[in-house]
């Protein structure tokens, strides 16, 4: 059994959703190899070599895969997968992007978004905003796959030895081109990534109010995420969003603010190992989730809380 | 300019839908069906187009069972101007609905092809992308702006942490993100007229596919259950159960 897993990169690092994605790969047994695909990008190969239990990073540097352009980065997949049984990558905007569009190359399925790997074809994913758990099973020789990161403990970074092979391959579809990128700067850790999030729901009234959350993200290096009411309402962008249709996450410790809790957020969020919810409404099913409830008005609680920490 | 949108029956998004209690499958007795709001934010942006005088005709088209002429008339009340009903039982897989579509895109040349990034019941996010393959068509998924060129079209895509914008050589296919427009309400009168648009049934056959299964569902669980932990008197305590309880701060 041999594995290829997509890298999410930005040419010059790894992101860490290609951790988990290989702690997927690995489950699967067998080979494990990383595609990095990009343009100048041989310091984030370097660094998918590092990672634990990867036999060969497949290094294609060509400016056609610089800005990660599905149509081209789909046939180089395509191309390389011919020599594997799983092609793997993260569900994150990239690996949503690219892989069904190589699954329909292979003219095979695509299992989107996966949970857990129960046996070498059967897997389980989430349907209905989460509200049910699927078990499918795929009958392609060669199985196209996206992995839910929270659901597999990342791989170490360090420890590994993979040789470095450079792809010559050149990809370009010529149908699309990449005009500009505005990507939020912030210094605090990234959505997906961060160990505490503090989320601000329609409760937080509008966008000012959600600098009453910055002071706690800054004493906790949490970052701020929000409810699909809250981005719908224009308070905040939407990469913002935290829920089925936003990002999802599974913090140590996810801060619920002015939130009710409709399934969708909940869908995102559920799986953090501890979760605080503070609502005015004590009938709100943000508390049927939460461990610890605190039913206060937020704009009173909230610098309680950051004075308190 | 021809924009062919795409439509799916779906399990109204306001039901919460549950496991059998046998495992089997979801429970879809007697739920109440709407359009999937992705494909629904996709009318609306086709019809704004052609409000715009960029789009000269709309095309609805749904893959599914007769049923989902109905989800057809919503986008014909909406503002699309025909439809095309794609016959197939049970429910299709995103592959089997993308070579389906390229049978109709290959009937019907659109310029621009709307699609909604993903249907809220299988959640899967594939079918635009793997019609984009098989087409050869670029695609601007999760679509927050879309701007119509001289033979291009660029689109701002809502990636993890902010915004991409691509420019696509037209025809392309554009799947719709939560933020691209509010979808209108249709009118009584529209709904009225929308019953004598024209609507055509095609089949598999027709569009020269055969449907095959990648991919087979074969149990559903609900969920785990989270316990609802305690609620807390105030701030104080708060801090206190997360620094020596929980041990998280």
């Amino acid at each position: 059994m041999k594995t290829l897993v997509v890298a999410e990169h930005d040419n010059a690092a790894l992101k860490a959703a290609t951790l988990n994605a290989v702690a997927a790969a690995a489950a699967l047994g067998g080979e494990v190899d990383i595609l990095v695909a990009g343009a100048g990008c041989s310091a984030a190969a370097d660094a998918a070599a590092q990672v634990a239990g990867v036999t060969k990073v497949i290094c294609a540097d060509n400016a056609a895969y610089e800005h990660q352009l599905a149509e081209n980065v789909s046939l180089l997949v395509a191309e390389l997968g011919a020599d594997y049984d799983n092609l793997l990558a993260p569900s994150t905007a990239n690996g949503k992007n690219i892989m069904p569009r190589v699954a329909a190359l292979l003219d095979v399925g695509q299992i989107s978004d996966i949970l857990s790997i129960e046996s070498a074809d059967t897997f389980t994913r989430p349907i209905y905003a989460g509200n049910v758990i699927a078990t499918v099973q795929s009958s392609d020789a060669k199985k196209v796959i996206t992995v839910r990161t929270t659901a597999f403990d990342a791989v170490a970074a360090e420890g590994g030895s993979a040789t470095v092979e450079a792809c010559a391959a050149a990809h370009d579809a010529g149908v699309s081109q990449f005009v500009r990128e505005e990507v939020a700067q912030s210094d605090r850790p990234e959505l997906t990534a961060a160990s505490v999030v503090i989320s601000g729901g329609r409760g937080m009234q509008n966008g000012d109010n959600f600098s009453l959350l910055e002071g706690i993200a800054d004493k906790l290096n949490a970052a701020i995420g929000a409810s699909r009411a809250a981005v719908d309402a224009g308070f905040v962008p939407n990469d913002y969003q935290v829920g089925q249709t936003g990002k999802i996450v599974a913090p140590d410790l996810y801060i619920a603010v002015g939130i009710s809790g409709a399934i969708q957020h909940l869908a995102g969020m559920k799986d953090s190992k501890v979760i605080v919810a503070i609502n005015k409404d004590e009938d709100a099913p943000i508390f049927q989730v939460a461990d610890y409830g605190l039913v206060a008005d937020l704009f009173e609680a909230l610098p309680e809380l950051e004075a308190a920490i | 300019m021809k924009a062919l949108v795409a439509v799916k029956r779906v399990v109204d998004y306001n039901v919460k839908v549950r496991a059998k209690a046998d495992g089997t499958d979801v429970d879809l007795n007697n739920v109440k069906m709407a359009i999937n709001p992705f494909c629904e934010i996709a009318v609306e942006e086709a019809v704004r187009l052609k409000e715009a005088g960029t789009v000269t005709e709309i095309v609805a088209v749904s893959v599914g069972e007769a049923s989902c002429q109905e989800q057809i008339r919503t986008a014909l009340a909406l503002g699309a101007d025909r439809g095309i009903h794609v016959e197939v039982e049970g429910r299709p897989e995103p592959l089997t609905i993308a070579k389906l579509l390229k049978g109709v895109v290959g009937q019907e040349s659109p310029d621009l092809v709307i699609m909604g990034k993903q249907s809220i019941d299988g959640d899967n996010n594939q079918t635009g992308q793997m019609l984009g393959a098989l087409t050869g068509m670029g695609q601007g998924t999760f679509a927050s702006e879309v701007k119509i060129g001289e033979g291009s079209v660029e689109v701002m895509r809502e990636v993890d942490g902010g915004l991409q914008t691509v420019s696509l050589t037209l025809p392309a296919i554009i799947t719709t993100d939560l933020r691209l427009n509010e979808p209108r309400y249709a009118s009584l009168p529209n709904i009225m007229k929308a019953k004598k648009k024209p609507l055509d049934t095609l089949t598999p056959e027709q569009l020269s596919v055969s449907i095959q299964t990648h991919v087979t569902q074969v149990g559903v669980t609900p969920p785990p259950e989270r316990a609802a932990g305690i609620k807390v008197e105030d701030v104080s305590q708060l801090v206190d159960k997360l620094k020596n309880e929980a041990k998280v701060i």
